[in-house]
């Protein structure tokens, strides 16, 4: 009796939970209600796991002596888990949100993956269809929970160059075969599902260790560039884990949570890919590499570079009536973003008309320049994205690019032979007069020479970000007191 | 297998189908300014993980099980705990005009000292 109302109340919980998820990702569709939508479907979490602490009551007979001690290692580990990956996120620096996502994503992988496991280990997938759908789910989210800590090692700066070794490809092929292979062992061992799986805890662990090699395999060879597109990839890789061994588990809010992230997740995917024009196989198999090989063989493109003066840029944008600022990751790394409204408010108040561009891949996630400028202070009604504001720049006196570099590189409309080439660019060349603030000659993430930097309407001010927008501020300071004088 | 609620495999596609569908059509309708907050916000959602983690581990029988669904439940609250906190406190950040944010984190309020004079910025004046 007590195990069918603690059943019914879990149940109920899940539905409630479910809804809150939809409810919540629909709120942040809209910056207004976006923070409400986190909280709503904080709410369900919350509910939904609580609940889950009534499993306790409808264990099975056998089970019933180890109730106590399993609920509370489920609290214990609840309360670890939890904590430290809250403290963590609250700690995080804005630029490293990237790889934190990536860092919780692969969690959630790893979960799945561990779910999957007691199921295997402890015999409980009966039935051919159970079996099979456990074994997928395991496969997909040992995959994302190895390729999603590689990310994030990349991201974090652990991992510095991507790894390629000869034949790479087919390697990744024969594991994966190979790691299919033995889920058709297991599979076939256990009579598609219908005896016990005793004899085969060490085919379940070579099958384990097999994906979370496919993981590292898959993620290595990738570059820095491509992260963005491979933690969205993970991300909804995680939710189709989730969602399969919601089916299970017979828990119909992991279905639902799970397949509304792996839909998202794989729409997110694709919105990406396209904004940097590749798809989205082209990333995961790595083929970035060989066309970049070409670059070198390039020499610099005709024209010079011509540096300039922060103060002498900074008076110029003060005296021009348009300026479109097109701020990339650089400007992150030298945490300049709150000196950069400083200098568009000094703008503003001088009547200068400004505006943000941003490029969907700005950053080391598509988004994240309008995060780090939210986290500025800077109002998201100044911010553009691509397409609605490319067709401005002709119109405009000045493009500022503040460590953005290839995401205004015009190879990418013009050069075949470019690994960017298709790539949709902002059209900052376009624009009357064209800064770019830089900390020296080198070139950007991607590893690209940029000829808009040798174009006759571009100057160079090389310095670090933060520095020169000081020293654009005290100019622009500076004009104010002698024309008050 | 003490299913929960014991459902059919067709069942099990419709519910797929929908949910799908219902992701693909709500994150259709994100715009872009949010795509980082968004993909952080999915990633909390999945961490729903945690609840069947909850469950393997509360009807573990032997020491190995024990010990995965242990795992499972640390990662899975991992997962739910730190997707949240990130989240919230990006979403907290975006602001429409000059007002201050309210700072969830606060680990790096060094990185954007206010303004010495309190000018508030009324739009993007002429911008448009």
């Amino acid at each position: 009796m007590i195990a069918m109302i603690a059943q019914l109340l879990i149940n109920a919980t899940g539905v409630v939970a479910a809804f809150l998820f939809m409810y919540g990702l629909k709120r942040m569709s809209s910056p207004v209600t976006a923070p409400s939508g986190i909280f709503v479907a904080g709410v369900g979490m919350l509910a939904a796991v609580l609940a889950s602490f009534l499993y306790a009551f409808g264990v099975d007979a056998e089970t019933r002596s180890y109730v106590a001690v399993n609920t509370g290692l489920a609290a214990v580990a609840l309360l670890i888990g939890g904590g430290i990956a809250f403290w963590s996120g609250r700690k995080a620096k804005m630029t490293s949100m990237p790889q934190m996502v990536a860092l919780y994503n692969g969690m959630g992988g790893g979960a799945a993956g561990a779910i999957a496991a007691v199921e295997l280990f402890g015999n409980r997938a009966h039935g051919f269809s159970a079996l099979i759908v456990t074994l997928v789910g395991a496969l997909i989210g040992a995959v994302s929970l190895s390729g999603s800590l590689i990310a994030w090692a990349k991201l974090e700066g652990i991992l510095k160059k991507p790894t390629r070794i000869p034949g790479q490809q087919f390697l990744n092929g024969a594991v994966l075969l190979g790691t299919l292979a033995l889920g058709g062992y297991i599979v076939f061992v256990s009579k598609g599902g219908e005896t016990p799986l005793a004899d085969a805890p060490r085919w379940i662990a070579l099958f384990f260790g097999g994906a979370l090699i496919l993981g590292i395999l898959m993620t290595l060879p990738i570059g820095g560039a491509d992260m963005p597109v491979v933690i969205s990839v993970y991300n909804a890789c995680t939710g189709l884990a989730v969602g399969l061994e919601g089916f299970v588990l017979g828990n119909p809010a992991l279905m639902i949570a799970g397949m509304v992230v792996g839909a998202a997740g794989t729409l997110l995917t694709v919105l990406m890919a396209k904004a940097m024009n590749r798809s989205v196989a082209a990333v995961l198999f790595s083929r970035f590499g060989p066309a970049a090989g070409g670059k070198k063989a390039k020499g610099a493109p005709p024209g010079a570079l011509k540096p300039v003066e922060a103060s002498d840029a900074g008076i110029f944008m003060r005296y021009a009536s348009s300026v479109i600022i097109v701020p990339g990751y650089g400007l992150a790394v030298a945490q300049a973003e709150g000196k950069l409204y400083e200098f568009v408010k000094l703008l503003q108040a001088a009547g200068v008309g400004v505006k943000f561009a941003i490029h969907p891949v700005a950053g080391r996630m598509p988004g994240q320049m309008d995060v780090l400028l939210a986290e500025a202070g800077v109002p998201y009604d100044l911010i553009f994205q691509l397409d609605d504001i490319n067709d401005e720049f002709k119109d405009t006196d000045v493009a500022l690019v503040i460590g953005a570099n290839d995401v205004v590189n015009p190879a990418a409309r013009t050069d075949k032979t470019s690994p960017i080439f298709g790539m949709p660019i902002l059209n900052a060349d376009q624009a009357k007069k064209v800064y770019v603030v830089k900390r020296g000659k080198g070139k950007g993430y991607a590893d690209i020479v940029n000829g808009l930097f040798y174009e006759d309407n571009c100057n160079m001010v090389y310095g670090d970000a933060q520095a020169v927008l000081v020293q654009m501020i005290e100019a622009v300071r500076g004009l104010g007191t002698h024309a008050a004088a | 297998m003490s299913s929960a609620i014991p459902m059919g495999g067709f069942v099990a596609l419709y519910i797929f189908l929908l949910a799908a569908f219902t992701g693909w059509v709500v994150i259709g309708g994100v715009p872009a300014i949010l795509h980082t907050p968004l993909m952080s916000g999915s990633n909390f959602v999945h961490g729903i993980v945690v609840v069947g983690g909850l469950y393997a581990l509360i009807n573990a029988t032997s020491t190995t099980e024990r010990i995965i669904g242990f795992t499972a439940v640390l990662l899975g609250a991992g997962n739910a705990a730190g997707g949240y906190a990130v989240t919230s406190r990006m979403l907290a950040m975006f602001q429409v005009s000059g007002h201050k944010p309210a700072h969830a984190g606060g680990a790096h309020a060094h990185t954007h000292p206010k303004p010495p004079h309190s000018h508030r910025v009324k739009k993007a004046g002429g911008a448009t």
